[in-house]
């Protein structure tokens, strides 16, 4: 319960909040359609009841992922869970994208001198590079070279998810304690010897903090791939049809449902994560 | 090659064991009664250069360390014990002199496997076990999982660890880990045991036990043993000879041979003979202090 109450706590005063703030910015469109006659609770009433409101209310919000979680089939275009699997599975694949792309760009930093050097500065160029703005066009220009589907999605899923994981990779793959890998030189281990032994299972306490931050951003860059016209399935093209239409509960449900997805994403880590520490006796 | 040496026979008292009780590890021995030279060392020095500046690690030093010998490393911060221990297990690089390392270079002798080191800090791997700590030399030198076993068994029985071995290190006491790293030493039956402070980080009551502990392991393995301390008593109990080390530059001032019997207790610490010896090395210690 200790843990409970704080949280408890916080959502009673975020919905509060959010009531409040979803009557101030309905009211003047509740206040135009009420009756001249109509007093100030049928405005609020009216306010927090909108069919299209600026903001929804939390309870509009949670009626509409209720509607879209159970009032569908899960293959129905109309399901929020069909179009949540479809962004889960670009995701996904966008996050493998990301560990094989991290992961050996890491190794290749942390074992060959030039590519230290000369990856490094192009690496973070390719962060600076603002993917968000530019997803759409790279869907688009994907799709003229044949790339259409899941694959440009996971692309840019994983363009936007690599970074942490070489990073974190890097740092890892160098954070063996010298006197360790002064040990190893003493048995005469070869080099394959040493990254398998010592320098990959270091590495575990870098990733698996790297994986928590990619994994939300494979999400974000799966999401946004969606965005361009044309994607007729996924949470993006939810929030995007919701915008076209003026239907604030759906774009709501739609950002309700990736905040879903990012958590489990996250709490799958923290799983794998748990795993590992049971096979190596309670410590990362 | 070294690890096809049959397990060393631990059931003697380990007395009076000459060179030819020891296993075979592939070394060619001259075929005499004295004991073979096992580290052989001629002018030997080391010069870092760092920033322009250079320092003289170790210079001069002349030490010849016969099979079944004990010697211990002993001097200030700075003496070049340490780099003299590394640079026989050729983990650093001599600039002057020349070294032998079971008759060969240190390189080759590194690539037989002469030596087992322990460093002063236990190095365990925190994700093995201690069982699995103890392999991981094995597994390097791809010996079969049940050798490997059959081996992690014994040393860890050797240095009476044999219960936890399916502890991890973070699970053990300071000593227990320090015995541990020794036992991995030993797994892969070097002929040649360097020791690096390995009691350094431990209390007083611990490192008794472990020297006390350290000695029967070397009378029953025979092992050549070199070991570098910072503590007068733990080298004098130990060694047969203690070489005693000054800085600046790193060199040796004084060998002192020990009048000690090679089978110990620690009750030999209140004989006269131990406190001769304990004597002989401080004053070494000292008239090195003075020249530098």
């Amino acid at each position: 319960m200790g843990k409970v109450a704080p949280v408890l706590v916080v959502l009673v005063i975020l919905t509060t909040l959010w009531y409040g703030a979803a009557l101030a910015m309905n009211w003047d469109q509740a206040q135009t359609l009420a009756d001249d006659d109509a007093g100030w609770t049928d405005v609020a009433t009216a306010a927090l009841t909108l069919e299209r409101p600026l903001l929804p209310t939390p309870d509009q919000v949670v009626g509409e992922m209720i509607r879209g979680v159970f009032g569908y089939n899960v293959v129905s275009s109309r399901s929020l869970l069909f179009h949540a699997g479809v962004t889960a599975w670009a995701a996904s694949l966008g996050f493998m994208v990301a560990l094989i792309a991290g992961m050996t760009l890491a190794i290749g930093i942390v074992h060959i001198r030039t590519l230290d050097r000369a990856l490094m500065p192009w690496l973070i160029v390719s962060q600076a590079v603002p993917v968000l703005a530019i997803a759409p066009m790279v869907v688009v220009v994907l799709g003229n070279i044949g790339l259409t589907g899941v694959t440009p999605k996971a692309l840019i899923a994983g363009w936007l998810s690599f970074f942490p994981i070489t990073t974190g990779m890097v740092k890892g793959l160098r954070s063996s304690d010298p006197m360790r890998r002064d040990l190893l030189r003493t048995y005469s281990a070869t080099g394959t010897q040493v990254f398998m032994k010592l320098r990959w299972p270091d590495s575990m306490a870098f990733l698996f903090p790297a994986m928590k931050v990619a994994a939300p951003l494979a999400l974000v860059g799966a999401i946004v791939a969606e965005l361009p016209t044309g994607a007729q399935a996924g949470l993006g093209a939810r929030l995007l049809t919701g915008s076209y239409y003026g239907h604030t509960p759906q774009i709501w449900a739609a950002l309700f449902m990736a905040a879903i997805l990012a958590m489990l994403a996250v709490a799958a880590v923290d799983g794998a994560q748990a795993l590992l520490v049971r096979a190596r006796g309670g410590r990362l | 090659m070294t690890h096809n040496s049959l397990p060393r026979p631990d059931t003697g008292s380990g007395q009076n064991r000459g060179p030819d009780a020891l296993p075979d590890h592939g070394v060619v021995k001259p075929d005499h009664g004295v004991a073979e030279t096992v580290i052989e060392a001629r002018h030997l020095g080391v010069t870092f250069a760092a920033d322009r500046q250079q320092t003289v690690a170790l210079t001069g030093v002349d030490l010849a360390i016969r099979e079944g010998e004990f010697v211990s490393l002993i001097g200030p911060s700075g003496c070049g014990k340490t780099t003299l221990l590394r640079l026989i297990a050729d983990l650093e690089q001599a600039t002057t002199g020349t070294l032998l390392v079971n008759g060969v270079a240190p390189e080759q002798a590194r690539k037989q496997r002469a030596y087992g080191y322990v460093f002063q800090a236990p190095a365990l791997y925190p994700w093995r076990n201690v069982e699995r700590n103890v392999m991981l030399p094995l597994e390097v030198m791809g010996l079969p999982r049940a050798e490997r076993q059959a081996r992690a068994a014994r040393v860890l029985d050797l240095v009476g660890l044999a219960a936890f071995r399916r502890r991890f290190p973070w699970q053990l006491s300071g000593g227990m880990q320090q015995r541990a790293s020794i036992a991995r030493a030993l797994s892969f039956e070097p002929n040649l045991l360097l020791m690096d402070e390995p009691f350094g980080a431990l209390d007083e009551i611990t490192r008794d036990g472990l020297t006390l502990h350290l000695h029967q392991l070397w009378r029953r393995t025979g092992l050549t043993a070199m070991f570098v301390t910072h503590s007068v008593p733990e080298a004098v109990f130990l060694s047969t000879r203690i070489v005693v080390m000054s800085s600046h530059p790193g060199r040796i001032v004084a060998v002192i041979e020990s009048t000690l019997p090679r089978e110990r207790d620690l009750d030999v610490r209140e004989t006269p003979e131990y406190l001769a010896v304990a004597h002989a090395v401080r004053a070494a210690l000292r008239e090195g202090h003075r020249d530098g």
